[in-house]
């Protein structure tokens, strides 16, 4: 909390961010004391991680400093922000306590989640049978948001094919401690991406965490080596190319399962054992999660690397 | 029940007033989308507050029975906080090309521009 006064109060952008990434970092510490391990994993890359640098990117384009509030406006604002607090406030005195197992939260649906899936979907992570079977359609629907998301920053800021601004080519490689540790931890982070990715059946993970861990190596890759070199490694359109393929393996799935006479995403039916055609249904959903997000997060680095100020 | 069990709601409350004012009283856009983040943020720890049971533990089935925590606020969050960065740079996206167009990010500056024109 007292991090997030500070990014309040402070007029210098760049400390304001970066403060910005120690509240989120704080925020999955906080995430996993309440017993949401995958959460935290997906905050800790996106909010450390991805959203810092895009964040700090965005900077670079821009100014790095903000014109101090008004003394006017800052009382008006404080008003506001109190008035509507006391009123939130209030309105929480009719909720259930914390931790409480009769909230009506607990009592509805997940119940019969919590209890049925392993018998219908067969794998021990709960959070991972409702994001991918219970409620396919609404991460199906999650997935082309974010497709989207990446589709219009490409659209504002267009793919420039010279690299001029902040990453230039060679990017830090003349720092030798960045080179050695990057290349070090490159490899380590790349696998444990694909460990999240296919371990995400049975402990914390998936294809939404692994997308961001794999997506962040790459971004490591073009901050320490330059722009150049991570788009030989993977070239822009491969990348978007991957993010379109990622939404469409979804799609397909739940194709396949409707002329295989089932419902739309009801993975039952690809195979004749029904929590067998589960486990691949997951499965491939999840990478084609994966794949969306991993690629639409380094299409938006790559976006803002090599935007290009009009003078 | 007392009324000390409601601390979470408090935090968040707390938390999600602070990117409020950010929001309203920044000129900033940059600094906008910052505070819009920190109140992303407590709506996420609201949802995930509301899942944790006490005594419960992460949602992963066991052999031996145990109670668990609600996954399905997890779910939610989750998926929301890919989406969430998506928009947050979608955002700055829109933020820099205003940069490109006016020189500047701060919300007076640009409307000065806008009404001498």
């Amino acid at each position: 909390m007292a991090t997030a006064i500070a990014v309040a109060r402070l007029d210098q952008l760049f400390a304001a961010v970066m403060l910005f990434g120690i509240y989120s970092l704080l925020s999955a510490a906080l995430f996993v004391v309440m017993d949401a391990v995958d959460v935290a994993f997906t905050e800790a890359a996106v909010g450390a991680g991805i959203a810092t640098i895009l964040m700090l990117s965005a900077l670079a384009l821009t100014s790095r400093t903000q014109r101090p509030v008004p003394r006017r406006r800052h009382w008006m604002a404080t008003g506001v922000v109190v008035v509507t607090g006391l009123g939130v406030i209030y309105g929480t005195l009719d909720m259930p306590s914390y931790g409480d197992p009769n909230a009506p939260a607990h009592l509805h649906v997940v119940p019969h989640y919590l209890q049925q899936s392993m018998a219908e979907i067969g794998i021990p992570n709960v959070v991972t049978s409702v994001l991918a079977s219970y409620r396919g359609y609404d991460t199906l629907g999650e997935t082309v948001v974010i497709f989207t998301a990446a589709v219009g920053v490409i659209g504002r800021l267009g793919v420039v094919p010279g690299i001029t601004a902040y990453v230039k080519s060679g990017g830090m490689q003349h720092h030798l401690i960045l080179r050695i540790t990057a290349k070090l931890m490159l490899p380590l982070i790349l696998l444990f991406a694909l460990y999240v990715q296919f371990h995400g059946d049975y402990g914390p993970g998936g294809g939404f965490q692994a997308g961001v861990i794999f997506a962040s190596a790459f971004i490591l890759y073009g901050l320490v080596f330059g722009l150049e070199d991570a788009t030989a490694v993977a070239p822009s359109i491969v990348v978007r190319v991957v993010a379109a393929c990622g939404v469409l393996l979804y799609a397909l799935v739940g194709v396949l399962s409707l002329f295989l006479g089932g419902n739309y995403l009801d993975y039952g039916v690809l195979v004749e054992d029904p929590t067998q055609g589960q486990h691949i249904g997951i499965l491939l959903v999840e990478f084609g999660v994966g794949m969306t997000v991993a690629a639409s997060m380094i299409s938006l680095f790559y976006a803002y690397a090599s935007y290009k100020p009009e003078e | 029940m007392e009324i000390f069990g409601l601390y979470n709601y408090w935090v968040v409350v707390v938390l999600m007033m602070i990117g409020l004012y950010v929001v309203v009283a920044s000129g900033n856009l940059i600094k906008k989308i910052v505070g819009l983040n920190i109140f992303q943020t407590s709506v996420f720890i609201l949802y995930i507050s509301i899942g944790k049971l006490k005594g419960g533990t992460a949602p992963i089935l066991m052999e031996d029975p145990a109670s668990y925590s609600n996954p399905l606020p997890h779910v939610l969050i989750l998926t929301a906080i890919v989406v969430g960065v998506a928009t947050t740079a979608l955002g700055l996206a829109l933020a820099v090309r205003i940069y490109g167009a006016y020189g500047t990010i701060e919300e007076d500056e640009i409307e000065e521009q806008e009404s001498t024109t």
